[in-house]
């Protein structure tokens, strides 16, 4: 398996995240594997949580789906662990500071490493609270992605400075879930890191079709989609591996014809 | 108490999206700007004396002291207050400071119902705008208060996700204010949360413990050998507890809802069945599973109900300074209705928590000693919810 570093190496990278266990986990697997194979440079892996506070109801939906399914944290790592070997783009795991903490930080990474998983994005840790975690990870060559939010503004360079991986970008205000407009002066936010650090920005909350990525890949080093992608995996159940290729392939595309 | 990053220990801190994070800052600037400031501090006790109704009275519960046989019970009679319950202290503190730094708009949580009828009430009073989180299976267990709060002008929205219970509100209050910030405060009903919160409650509610100190060197000349009060995230407790802290002489006890019994699921004991997690801005003790996934917890109280406990508590545990007890749904339903016949006093369900551990310590005490339990609120919204348990259906 490939770095972080190597998603953001042929143009604009696509950054696509699935709730793992929604429906079940060998439909995750699946669209991970169509995910790969239809131009997705990096994967983020959502460890379903109870209480999701920084999702909004898409994603929330998942996670009770996923829970209601029996998803737990080790059947995750099983689950990546048996498709680590055919999947050469990066995987990182999103979740929340408790499914880590509970697991026993320590533990929790030493299996990440095993799976292969090379970062962590936990929404409720802020820059303060970072050494609960980034500790941990860099000890084991894990990046603990750090997040830089529209309200961020003087906390930018602080935050930058540190980063590791890549920074995720968070577009709007409010919670995850697609936005028919991004009002966020991105492009002020991406040239503020880029004086301090040269670790690669992805936007993310709220990119939910091809013309918004296009938009938004010209602003920063590549985009995330979330939503969009899970409310597919709403919508197709155990069937969701063809439309999910089928979308993150257009939006793919759109990236490229700049 | 606190440590300059929020901290209680090990416990505490700001574990919030980086979103929140310039907010609470602003937050923590202006509190400590304003809550030395004498104009604030006035125009507080002045709205705490005048419309709230400061002090509360600590009552003598002389027919319950003696029927027990054991030591003097006092009632700090915080369901006296405007509004029937302690939330108020705190409700007017935050939405003064709110309205200071420009705020128009207040957002709540609310479990039984207190707190947000309490924050409706500071929202009408400043001319401020609400909106009020409540469970929807809250929304059935305390339907008086939410029309309680559309009558003094608030928007109550019903939480469906998760349990639909108190937890839930938070969450969804959390959203919320991630989405709206520039307008909006986020007034924060207990001792928990993200710092600044648990500090900015605590000393909102101190002022409980404050007066309980005077009252009792004016009536007794000298301190209580116990305080006892109920514990959901524990903000009445910790009002109660803070001004003794120092007094070791002073047993503190919080009483948790073990709902159906701490050894079942249907419980809400935090310290007694959790262990320590990141939640909800903090890091405390919360009822979970073992890969950390909140638990769906249960109380007959809605205001108990919730799977973690503040930050301060889960310290003051830690170095053993207070101890913290569970009590049943039916050791609870049982005080509330023997405070009632006793002593004509209805008390909240969730205070109801604290007397039932005073009924069975009291007797096992001398008549020299004498316990102070802080009645939260009053039980008039509980009263159908008890009539149910009891086996009568009547409307609420």
């Amino acid at each position: 398996m490939t770095e972080i570093r190597d998603a953001f190496s042929n143009g604009k990278a696509l950054i696509a995240f699935v709730t793992c266990g929604d429906p079940d986990l060998d439909t995750t697997k699946a669209i991970v594997r169509s995910m790969a194979s239809n131009g997705v440079d990096l994967i983020e892996l959502g460890i379903p949580f109870s209480d999701p506070t920084a999702e909004g109801p898409v994603i929330q939906g998942a996670n009770v789906r996923a829970l209601k399914a029996g998803t737990t944290t080790d059947k995750i790592f099983d689950m990546v662990e048996s498709i680590r070997d055919d999947v050469d783009i990066p995987m990182v795991f999103m979740t929340y500071a408790n499914v880590v903490f509970s697991y026993g930080t320590d533990r929790f990474l030493d299996r990440c490493v095993k799976a292969g998983i090379k970062g962590l994005i936990l929404p409720d840790v802020p820059f303060e609270e970072k050494e609960d975690f980034a500790p941990a990870c860099e000890k084991r060559g894990m990046c603990l992605i750090s997040m830089v939010a529209p309200t961020s503004h003087e906390r930018i360079a602080m935050i930058a400075k540190g980063s590791k991986g890549f920074l995720y970008v968070v577009s709007s205000l409010g919670v995850t879930g697609t936005r028919s407009k991004i009002t966020t002066d991105i492009g002020s936010i991406t040239e503020a890191i880029k004086k301090v650090t040269d670790t690669p920005c992805a936007v993310g909350f709220g990119i939910s079709n091809p013309q918004q990525a296009k938009d938004m890949s010209k602003k920063a080093d590549g985009v995330i989609i979330g939503s969009a992608i899970v409310r597919l995996v709403a919508e197709h159940g155990k069937d969701s591996a063809k439309p999910v290729g089928e979308f993150v392939k257009s939006v793919k595309e759109a990236m490229r014809s700049q | 108490m606190t440590n300059p990053n929020g901290r209680f220990g090990i416990h505490g801190g700001q574990y919030i999206p980086e979103t929140l994070m310039s907010t609470v800052i602003e937050l923590e600037e202006a509190y400590n700007h304003f809550k030395d400031d004498p104009e604030f501090k006035s125009e507080l006790s002045t709205l705490l004396n005048e419309y709230a109704g400061r002090p509360s009275r600590l009552y003598y519960a002389k027919k319950m002291t003696e029927d027990l046989g054991g030591a003097k019970i006092y009632l700090k009679r915080e369901d006296l207050n405007h509004t029937g319950a302690h939330k108020i202290n705190n409700v007017l503190g935050q939405a003064l400071l709110a309205k200071k730094m420009g705020k128009t708009r207040l957002i709540a949580e609310t479990g039984a119902g207190q707190h947000g009828v309490a924050t409706a009430t500071a929202a009408a009073l400043m001319g401020m705008d609400c909106v009020v989180y409540m469970g929807v299976e809250d929304m059935k267990r305390q339907a008086l208060n939410v029309y309680r709060m559309k009558l003094l002008g608030a928007e109550v929205r019903g939480v469906e996700s998760g349990t639909g219970t108190l937890k839930d509100a938070v969450s969804e209050c959390m959203r919320e204010w991630t989405a709206r910030i520039d307008d909006t405060h986020y007034c924060l009903g207990s001792v928990m949360g993200p710092h600044p919160f648990p500090t900015i409650v605590r000393d909102f509610q101190s002022v409980i413990g404050k007066e309980i100190r005077e009252q009792m060197m004016e009536k007794e000349g000298k301190l209580p050998d116990m305080l006892v009060a109920c514990v959901g995230g524990g903000s009445n407790a910790i009002g109660t507890f803070y001004d003794f802290i120092k007094d070791e002489s002073v047993e503190l006890v919080g009483c948790e809802a073990a709902g159906k019994g701490v050894d079942t699921f249907e419980t809400a004991a935090t310290i007694n069945t959790g262990r320590l997690g990141i939640f909800h801005g903090m890091k405390s003790y919360f009822c979970q599973d073992e890969y950390g996934q909140i638990a769906p917890v249960y109380s007959i109280s809605a205001g108990l109900d919730y799977p973690g406990i503040g930050p301060e508590h889960a310290w003051l545990h830690d170095l053993d300074r207070a101890k913290y007890v569970a009590i049943t749904d039916e050791q609870a339903v049982t005080a509330f209705e023997y405070l009632s016949r006793t002593e004509g006093i209805i008390p909240a369900i969730e205070s109801s928590h604290a007397l039932a551990y005073v009924m069975e310590q009291a007797p096992k005490m001398s008549k020299d000693k004498t316990i102070v339990v802080t009645l939260s609120g009053r039980g008039d919204k509980d009263v159908a919810a008890i009539a149910r348990y009891r086996g009568e259906d009547i409307h609420d």
